[in-house]
């Protein structure tokens, strides 16, 4: 078990460890953490911390991915449960009242979503593209067009104070990252997900109830965008409807797919994932450290992505996967590189 | 599945007309060929957009590129402008052949590498932007004479509306692509392609070739739109025109075309557009509502598109159907 997930994410340790190396050969001093004032400082703390958000974000996409489904309404959502968190609190009310309407407001956009899907049949890429584009303009309405600010301090210790020394946002990505990993994995829920994503049809036919495990993802994907809504809002100490998640889902969506999970649904894995969030953050970071002009920030970034994509895809997999039969080598790992056999041609959008 | 595409052709149309009808019921002055013609003006460089967006949804794929490369072709025109004494249509020329070169390698990598649209024209969309970071990331200026010239050639209706021509550019590229779409052989290959692949191989469409033209023409209808936009703005920044994408999908999926694929018009692209553009001239108009209104209510209507095609697809197959079959064609 333990085996075959380390075989599994071996790739993405792989290419995080040369970003790191990167870090520390731009950045000498880039693996050095010290502890001062009760909190740990360092680069790799940062790198950790501030890839919260899409770390956070990437853990729901991959379930909705999984489905052979994608949510690009998790940005505008992430507006608007800061938008709601802070309206919360200017209102009088405490972090702990906010933190539940934020998530309750979370709850609400996935179950639009997750209705739409699931019973409606729409399209997820469609059905998910409403809320994104009116999601901000709704996030805009709750904070009359202002950047509403706020200085409570529960709040604000969620996106900004420590827990054991370490940032709150790290202590929660992982906490959340734990609890649907354990859930999707210590149950079956996990391998049904992966079967509606495979052939829904067939995995109705064999008795799952795709139509509630649908509506469940965008759940939690609702709820894993409004947590780090509430972390970017805590953060900054306001709520920004214009800017709070902008483009952020297509971070979200980059990490699932540079964890290697397909975006044709199917198998998939969350560690994989969260760990294609930090690389982003590492490429970050190293793009930061290294004194590059920051224009050049976007070229980079999208060189190394179409870099890790063409690694990924199907054709490159199969021509390394002849070359290495015809080399000799008995049996090539099925699993080792991406999570599966993939029937591309058929399905592309 | 036989459906009706048609049918959601005209209720864009008739969406149009009656949401046209109510905005000069309210505010008669909405009634006059200057609001018409700043119509055309204002959303030619999204119109021009949506054009090529609409054959690459009817193809089943998508471009998410679209916004960055006009932000780039507006910051290259200016760049170029400034520091050399090119004339402005080989500066044109130029960016639509970098333009329609980018757009060809997106879509060989898109067929070749078979890798999804959707994250293919993702990694396009970043490194256009940071092209244009690159090039420059303050607003520059277009203060060159044959711009002038373009901005000042127009056509005065005799009650005052003023039809410039790059509202006219906007209509020639409909026109063209109804022509190419409906009488031409690439045309049908471009709906065999949507309806489905595999289907489409067998048949002996070109895949290919059929593939990388669809993205050309989209990247190269984008740079037509960064010039329209250099033109309509007399600058050039690289920040400009974020989010166009999602409109011109926008606008697609409002005039009815399906996001799978295979089924719709370009006419209703256009209608989808004008739609758009009459929900922000009612709101300058009214003056009161906020400009966030907007976006919700391009949502809104969104929502009731895509309803409105699934209660029509539903109503159109359901007959044919088997009661066992689950509805999954999604």
């Amino acid at each position: 078990m333990i085996g075959a997930t380390f075989r599994r994410i071996t790739p993405q340790l792989i290419i995080l460890g040369i970003v790191l190396l990167l870090n520390f050969l731009v950045f000498p001093g880039f693996f050095s953490i010290e502890f001062q004032n009760g909190r740990l400082f360092g680069n790799l703390i940062d790198v950790l911390n501030r890839g919260a958000p899409v770390a956070l974000l990437s853990i729901g996409m991959t379930l909705v991915i999984a489905t052979k489904g994608i949510d690009l309404s998790v940005g505008a959502v992430m507006a608007i449960a800061g938008a709601v968190a802070a309206s919360v609190v200017t209102g009088g009310g405490g972090w702990f009242t906010a933190l539940i309407a934020a998530l309750a407001a979370g709850l609400l956009c996935g179950l639009w979503n997750g209705v739409l899907v699931a019973f409606l049949r729409v399209q997820p890429i469609v059905a998910t593209l409403v809320l994104m584009v009116a999601g901000r303009g709704v996030a805009q309405l709750i904070t009359e067009g202002k950047i509403m600010t706020f200085l409570n301090e529960g709040l604000i210790f969620l996106g900004a104070g420590t827990i054991l020394g370490l940032p709150t946002p790290i202590i929660i990505w992982l906490a959340m990252g734990t609890l649907v990993t354990f859930v999707v994995r210590r149950t079956a829920l996990g391998m049904l997900i992966e079967a509606i994503g495979i052939n829904e049809t067939a995995s109705r036919l064999a008795g799952i109830n795709s139509r509630v495990l649908l509506l469940a993802v965008y759940l939690i994907s609702g709820v894993c965008a409004a947590t780090a809504g509430v972390i970017v809002a805590a953060d900054i100490k306001g709520a920004d409807a214009n800017n709070a998640g902008l483009w952020m889902e297509l971070d979200a969506i980059l990490a699932v797919v540079i964890g290697g999970n397909s975006l044709l649904g199917g198998r998939f894995s969350i560690v994989a994932s969260l760990l294609g969030a930090l690389i982003i953050q590492s490429v970050n970071s190293v793009i930061l450290l290294s004194g590059m002009p920051p224009e050049f920030n976007l070229v980079i970034k999208a060189l190394i992505i179409i870099v890790i994509l063409v690694i990924q895809s199907p054709t490159v997999k199969h021509a390394l996967y002849l070359l290495r039969a015809s080399a000799g080598s008995a049996v090539p790992e099925a699993h080792a590189v991406g999570p599966r056999n993939s029937p591309a041609k058929e399905t592309r959008s | 599945m036989t459906r009706s595409p048609r049918l959601s052709l005209y209720i864009t149309m008739a969406t149009f007309v009656l949401a046209y009808a109510v905005c000069a019921w309210q505010y008669p002055a909405m009634f006059s060929t200057r609001v018409v013609a700043n119509l055309l003006t204002d959303n030619a460089f999204l119109g021009i957009t949506a054009v090529g967006m609409t054959f690459v949804i009817l193809s089943g794929g998508i471009d998410l590129s679209v916004g960055s490369v006009i932000a780039f072709s507006g910051v290259f025109l200016a760049v170029i402008l400034r520091d050399t004494t090119m004339h402005p249509l080989v500066a044109f020329a130029l960016l639509l052949a970098i333009t329609i070169s980018f757009g060809a390698a997106v879509g060989a990598i898109i067929h070749y590498l078979e890798m999804p649209p959707f994250i293919v024209t993702l990694a396009g969309m970043f490194l256009m932007r940071g092209l244009a970071y690159v090039l420059s990331t303050d607003s520059v200026p277009i203060t060159h004479e044959f711009y002038d010239t373009i901005q000042d050639v127009y056509w005065k209706a005799p009650s005052g509306g003023r039809f410039r021509l790059i509202g006219g550019i906007m209509i020639l590229c409909y026109i063209a692509a109804m022509i190419v779409l409906h009488r031409t052989r690439f045309g049908q290959n471009v709906y065999a392609l949507g309806g489905n692949l595999a289907t489409a191989r067998l048949m002996g469409v070109p895949i290919a070739r059929t593939t990388v033209m669809i993205y050309a023409i989209a990247g190269g209808l984008a740079g037509l739109a960064g010039i329209v936009y250099s033109v309509y703005t007399s600058a050039g920044y690289s920040l400009s025109t974020v989010g166009v994408e999602l409109d011109a999908i926008a606008a697609v999926v409002i005039g009815g075309t399906l996001l799978t694929g295979g089924s719709g018009f370009v006419a209703g692209t256009f209608f989808g557009i004008l739609i758009m553009g009459l929900i922000q001239t009612y709101i300058v108009f009214d003056g009161s509502l906020s400009s966030w209104w907007t976006k919700i209510v391009i949502g809104g209507l969104l929502f009731a598109f895509i309803m409105l095609q699934k209660a029509l697809s539903w109503a159109t197959t359901t007959r044919r159907r088997p009661a066992t079959e689950f509805a999954t064609r999604s």
